[in-house]
């Protein structure tokens, strides 16, 4: 589904790369957290994926594409199969918990008949049943997450991307987000999740990839967040 | 569904930036209203001295028994001076036609023309009119050095006239406040292009947000530009209709006024104003569609 080879990116006017000879997979249906300090190119590594970057070096595909072999115009396409989730939720604050949701599938041309039968299905798949017309300066910041959980997933992408979806969440409510991320994940999509959190990591048990100065330093089957921090 | 959601965009991105908004709509309206008004007065100017050259002629008088020109003339003009006059012009090709008018006519005229001063009319005798050949060119402004030249100094000349020389003058006038216009209107061009960029540039800005997400999610690069892009070329249209309103104003007040100090009509036509107009449009929306997307592009990368 991803597959890294011997990729390298290094940000002009930077001597150190942000990630140095990355090579890897993450298979269909994995769930796979990304885990390392701040700089250690876990954001490189999303953007990656998104071709919001191009690396210098090494090949990169996704969903069976090849990122640099995709022309400037296809690259809203595999957008659309990549759902993304951020630590700042990033919601319109004008529009309520329906239209947010609602809105990523109006901007990529979907017909309203489709779209009025598809959200409410995924408003209740991340468990906010009954708070359609709710703006989200009225939502707790978990359910803010799971509004924006929502709209990444409401186009049923094969990958999920979260980029410290709780880094904004006291531990009792990541639980539940994390338990929407499972939910999802359940569904057959890839889900790529990039954080701090040792509690979760621990938690779940699933693949871990440590990455220290834009080198992977540890790819575990299982794994937990490790005693380094 | 699509375009529903286009124009609500739109409609937010204009209403967001009102007073943007305005003030582009009326730099625009001015400034393709001072552009039409140089190209409607582009046109009457050419109108006017296409007129004035068809009518344009050489005046060449002739000696009188008392000219006041004593280095050309010495007496009156001889029967076979005047043959020999006749006959170097009428075979000059750059002539057109001769017409000469004898001492007899160009009193007629004289009095014709001061027919409400009788006073003046009476103090000046059939003798003192000096006869001429009346010469009109093919082409005026080429030819009458030429023309000029061969018959200024010839025996029986007094002096040769070219109502160009008159005219010239008024059409300098013309020419500089035409040229005033269109220097200002390019002026105000430049000023409504970067104004445009502005609009465009706080108007990705407000809604960079929306845009952040559309890109995320996939939205392709021309859904999520369509609305900035008919944002600049709605504001535009506006300016436009604006401006056509004033140029049906400058013409019909300046213009067709300024017909009335004119005996002949050399006025503009319905169809001068509205190609003016419909340029005045092509302008406008060209120039902020244009300018919207080359701002875009530098604002709305992928």
């Amino acid at each position: 589904m991803i597959n890294f080879d011997n990729v390298t990116k290094i940000y002009p006017n930077q001597n150190r790369p942000a990630l140095e000879n990355v090579d890897l997979t993450v298979n269909k249906g994995e769930f796979v957290f990304l885990v390392g300090p701040s700089g250690s190119g876990k954001s490189t590594f999303l953007r990656l994926i998104l071709k919001e970057e191009r690396p210098t070096d090494g090949q990169i595909h996704v969903a069976g594409k090849d990122l640099a072999r995709l022309t400037n115009w296809k690259v809203p396409h595999l957008r659309r199969r990549i759902g993304c989730v951020f630590q700042d939720f990033r919601l319109l604050p004008n529009k309520n918990v329906y239209q947010n949701v609602a809105f990523a599938l109006e901007v990529i041309g979907k017909p309203r008949r489709f779209i009025r039968r598809v959200v409410p299905e995924v408003i209740d798949l991340v468990g906010l049943e009954g708070k359609h017309d709710r703006m989200p300066d009225e939502l707790s910041g978990g359910e803010q997450q799971r509004v924006a959980m929502a709209r990444a997933f409401v186009n049923r992408p094969m990958i999920l991307l979260a980029d410290e979806p709780t880094g904004n969440i006291d531990p009792a409510t990541s639980i539940g987000i994390m338990k929407v991320l499972d939910r999802i994940n359940r569904t057959g999509t890839t889900v790529v999740m990039a954080t701090h959190d040792a509690a979760i990591v621990d938690s779940m048990r699933k693949r871990v990839i440590e990455l220290e100065y834009g080198k992977v330093v540890r790819d575990q089957v299982r794994g937990v967040y490790g005693q380094a921090y | 569904m699509r375009s529903n959601f286009v124009f609500q965009e739109i409609w937010v991105g204009l209403r967001r930036n009102l007073t943007m908004t305005i003030a582009l709509i009326v730099v625009v309206a001015i400034s393709l209203s001072l552009l039409g008004t140089g190209l409607l007065f582009v046109k009457q100017v050419d109108r006017t001295r296409t007129y004035w050259q068809s009518k344009v002629e050489i005046s060449i008088y002739l000696c009188t028994a008392d000219s006041a020109n004593t280095t050309a003339c010495h007496g009156a003009v001889t029967e076979q001076q005047q043959q020999q006059l006749s006959q170097t012009l009428r075979s000059m090709p750059q002539v057109e036609k001769v017409t000469y008018v004898t001492q007899a006519q160009a009193y007629a005229l004289f009095k014709q023309d001061f027919s409400n001063d009788p006073s003046y009319v009476s103090t000046v005798k059939e003798t003192d009119m000096p006869p001429s050949f009346e010469v009109k060119l093919r082409n005026p402004s080429a030819d009458y050095g030429i023309v000029a030249s061969a018959v200024t100094g010839a025996p029986g000349v007094d002096s040769v006239i070219d109502e160009m020389t008159i005219l010239s003058k008024f059409y300098k006038l013309l020419d500089g406040a035409r040229n005033a216009v269109v220097i200002v209107a390019l002026i105000l061009i430049v000023a409504a292009v970067l104004l445009v960029a502005n609009t465009i540039r706080l108007s990705a800005f407000n809604r960079r947000r929306e845009t952040g997400i559309m890109r995320l999610v996939g939205a392709s690069n021309f859904y999520i530009q369509l609305p900035f892009l008919l944002e600049g070329i709605i504001a535009g249209l506006l300016g436009w209709a604006l401006s056509a309103a004033l140029l049906i104003g400058v013409k019909s007040l300046l213009l067709n006024n300024l017909q009335q100090y004119f005996s002949y009509n050399v006025g503009l036509s319905t169809t001068d104003l509205v190609e003016v107009i419909v340029l005045a449009m092509i302008v406008g929306v060209l120039l902020c569609g244009l300018t919207s997307f080359l701002t875009l592009r530098r604002y709305l990368r992928v």
